[in-house]
């Protein structure tokens, strides 16, 4: 009689699932996921833990080679040494000179790539000319060249126009070089949005111009994040063409942290490497901190649909 | 038939828009052929066609957004075909409303008079009568994204309104929204038409929007005009097969059969004395239409003078009617009735046809006879 009583409508309906269901916190397959995560980040990881703790030791602590450990006694003279001592072939005043070269000659290469590449790709989209399908092909094949064969009749070209060496020309070569990925990204997006809102400003009678800045670049944030992103880390790590189209004087960055490591002269100094490396690398690394979160929208954002 | 159009007359200045000859093609696709239309100052004219007929194609050619390939256009007896869109009196309003996703409402509704450098006071006029028209007053500093369907796309007919247009271009302006609506702001459409006597060409590819808001009907297929005439004479003497077909819900009933003197003759037969030939009939193959709804029922049919018996199969009550669906001679056979009728599935009742009603179309050409 007591199981009638159990198996009523009402109790089953009691008793039964209800609200939020309540699932096991470890489970072998969870146990497995973070297990195989956790394993992956710390071998990503462990070389940046093993330069982060060695520019902070001082040389005699280094000689002792326990890589692995945290300094002993922390000091940040390495991380000074590199910036304004560190001696790269003629002179000794560290990275600093070849951070600001650097700026000079990413931020405006970044600007100028995508200010022109954000205007291409607008138009093959909207404005469509004759022969801009021809046009693109031409760019996009662009992008498959190798940089290699071009070198030397870059060299010759800003030699002739008497930019060899100097900032401006490195610019140039960074914007000319951006410009088939940053169109190609630029137009697939522009492509991604409505078509009906451009029937629409050119009605209200926008032109050109107009629809590009009142209507189009408002709605564009993460695609331009995605261009300022990979061009800024893309200039600034950019190693080739820095040390081929300028001289030590106008050096970025990069080429100086190369000078500093491979310096052959006196003794090794590992902690001061690793701190240049750093210096190096926290541009980069900060734009993308601050800037993640709009990347992955803009390349799930039709970024990366054709 | 009683037309609800002004009568055509040859006086230019009583079209708003003419249409001359006007041709399309995307490549080798002609998507708009030899195309000619006279649209009277004033009138609604729906487009009214499937989808992928050409429609939106010909809505914007007159927009100025495409380029026709051929012919001409004209608004306000201006030449227009080679004119920019802002230049031709023209305001649109887009199926997905289109609104600048970044402006508030009110930036919305400026920005054309901007672009047309109109005076600040003009500007702030203009928007607060569009405003007071569309109820939109309260919402004038939102986002288009923090607005309802409904709400977005009176902020759209608003962005055509402020610019004192002559000419309103609709595509499909309420196939995003849902039933409810569509219906609510189908009626606030006819009223604002009503109070400010614009022309308006009118996109749709549903029939029931057609029927209600036009004052005439150019039902397109495969870029050609098959009909252009008020909704009443589409509905009651269609053109041919493709129109009579189309029109209505569920559509009109065809049955195969021959033309002999004034009889059809085919599973019934029909003496078509009370018909309204077009010209003097010749015999041959036919196609005998009669709608749904002009089938009669049982008692109803007792007067007619031609009778046959049908089973029912299927049973739709629809609260205000019902529909019956039923098979004569292999073929579907459909039948609307008052919906407090008695009849089930099942049933063998009496129809009866009253040629009067009756629509025949000749099977090759498939013409109106
Ligand atoms: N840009 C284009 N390029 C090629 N074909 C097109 C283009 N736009 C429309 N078409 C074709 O033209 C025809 C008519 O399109 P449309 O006018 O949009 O039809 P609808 O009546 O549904 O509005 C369709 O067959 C479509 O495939
Ligand atoms: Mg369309």
């Amino acid at each position: 009689m007591a199981d009638l009583s159990v198996n009523t409508p009402a109790t089953r309906l009691l008793d039964g699932p209800s609200g939020k269901r309540k699932r096991a916190r470890f489970t072998p397959k969870r146990i497995m996921i973070y297990g195989a995560l956790l394993l992956v980040s710390f071998y990503y990881l462990l070389p940046l833990w093993v330069m982060v703790m060695t520019s902070l030791k001082g040389m005699p602590e280094v000689r002792m080679g326990n890589i692995f450990a945290p300094p002993v006694e922390i000091t940040f003279e390495p991380w000074v040494k590199a910036w304004a001592q560190a001696c790269t072939g003629l002179n000794c005043d560290g990275l600093s000179r070849g951070f600001w070269n650097s700026v000079q000659i990413t931020v405006p290469s970044v600007v100028l790539s995508i200010i022109i590449a954000s205007v291409n790709g607008y138009a093959l989209v909207n404005w469509r000319f004759k022969g801009s399908e021809i046009f693109f092909t031409i760019l996009i094949f662009g992008a498959f060249i190798p940089y290699q064969v071009m070198i030397y009749p870059i060299v010759i070209i800003l030699r002739e126009l008497g930019l060899m060496g100097s900032v401006w020309g490195l610019v140039m070569v960074h914007t000319i070089f951006g410009m088939p990925i940053l169109t190609l990204l630029f137009r697939n997006y522009f492509a991604s949005l409505p078509e009906e809102l451009f029937k629409a400003a050119r009605v209200d009678g926008a032109g050109f111009w107009r629809i590009f800045l009142k209507v189009l670049v408002p709605m564009s944030l993460p695609i331009f994040t995605v261009a300022v992103i990979l061009q800024l880390t893309g200039i600034w790590n950019d190693f080739l063409f820095g040390v081929i189209y300028t001289k030590p004087a106008t050096y970025p960055m990069t080429v100086q942290l190369n000078n500093i490591v491979n310096s052959v002269q006196g003794v090794k100094e590992y902690n001061v490497n690793m701190a240049a490396t750093l210096l190096t690398g926290i541009v980069p690394l900060t734009v993308y901190l601050i800037s993640g979160k709009l990347f992955v929208r803009g390349i799930a954002s039709g970024a990366v649909k054709g | 038939m009683l037309d609800t159009v002004p009568p055509v007359s040859s006086a230019l200045d009583d079209i708003s828009v003419s249409i001359r000859d006007l041709e399309l093609a995307f490549g080798s696709v002609k998507v708009l052929k030899d195309l000619n239309i006279d649209i009277h100052k004033g009138e609604f004219l729906v487009l009214l066609g499937a989808s992928g007929c050409g429609k939106s194609t010909l809505l914007n050619c007159i927009a100025g957004l495409l380029e026709p390939t051929g012919g001409q256009i004209f608004i306000e007896g201006q030449n227009v075909t080679w004119a920019e869109p802002s230049e031709r009196g023209i305001g649109m309003v887009f199926q997905s409303y289109a609104l600048y996703p970044q402006m508030s409402v009110k930036s919305n509704l400026s920005f054309g008079l901007k672009n047309a450098k109109l005076p600040k006071d003009q500007i702030e006029k203009r928007v607060a009568r569009a405003a007071e028209i569309l109820h939109l007053g309260p919402l004038l500093d939102r986002k288009p994204g923090a607005l309802s369907g409904g709400q977005r796309q009176r902020v759209a007919i608003g962005r055509a309104l402020v610019r004192d247009v002559d000419v309103f271009l609709f595509d499909e302006p309420l196939s995003n929204l849902d039933a409810k609506l569509r219906a609510e702001l189908r009626v606030e459409l006819k009223r604002l038409h009503q109070s400010l006597a614009n022309t308006m060409i009118y996109v749709t590819h549903d029939q029931v929007e057609a029927m209600t808001l036009a004052d005439r009907i150019a039902i397109m297929k495969g870029g050609v005009i098959q009909q252009l005439a008020a909704p009443l004479e589409i509905y009651n003497t269609p053109a041919n097969l493709y129109v009579a077909g189309f029109i209505g819900a569920p559509p009109m009933n065809f049955i195969q059969g021959a033309l002999r003197g004034t009889d059809f003759e085919g599973i019934i037969n029909v003496p078509m004395q009370g018909y309204g030939f077009s010209a003097a009939p010749k015999d041959g193959a036919v196609v005998f239409g009669i709608r749904p709804e002009h089938v009669l029922v049982n008692d109803a049919a007792a007067s007619c003078a031609v009778q046959t018996r049908v089973v029912v199969d299927v049973v739709e009550p629809m609260g205000a009617d019902t529909l019956l669906w039923c098979t004569l001679g292999g073929d579907e056979f459909r039948i609307r009735l008052d919906g407090q009728t008695p009849i089930r599935q099942g049933d063998t009742i009496t129809v009866g046809i009253d040629p009067a009603r009756a629509s025949l179309f000749d099977k090759e050409t498939e013409i109106r006879l």
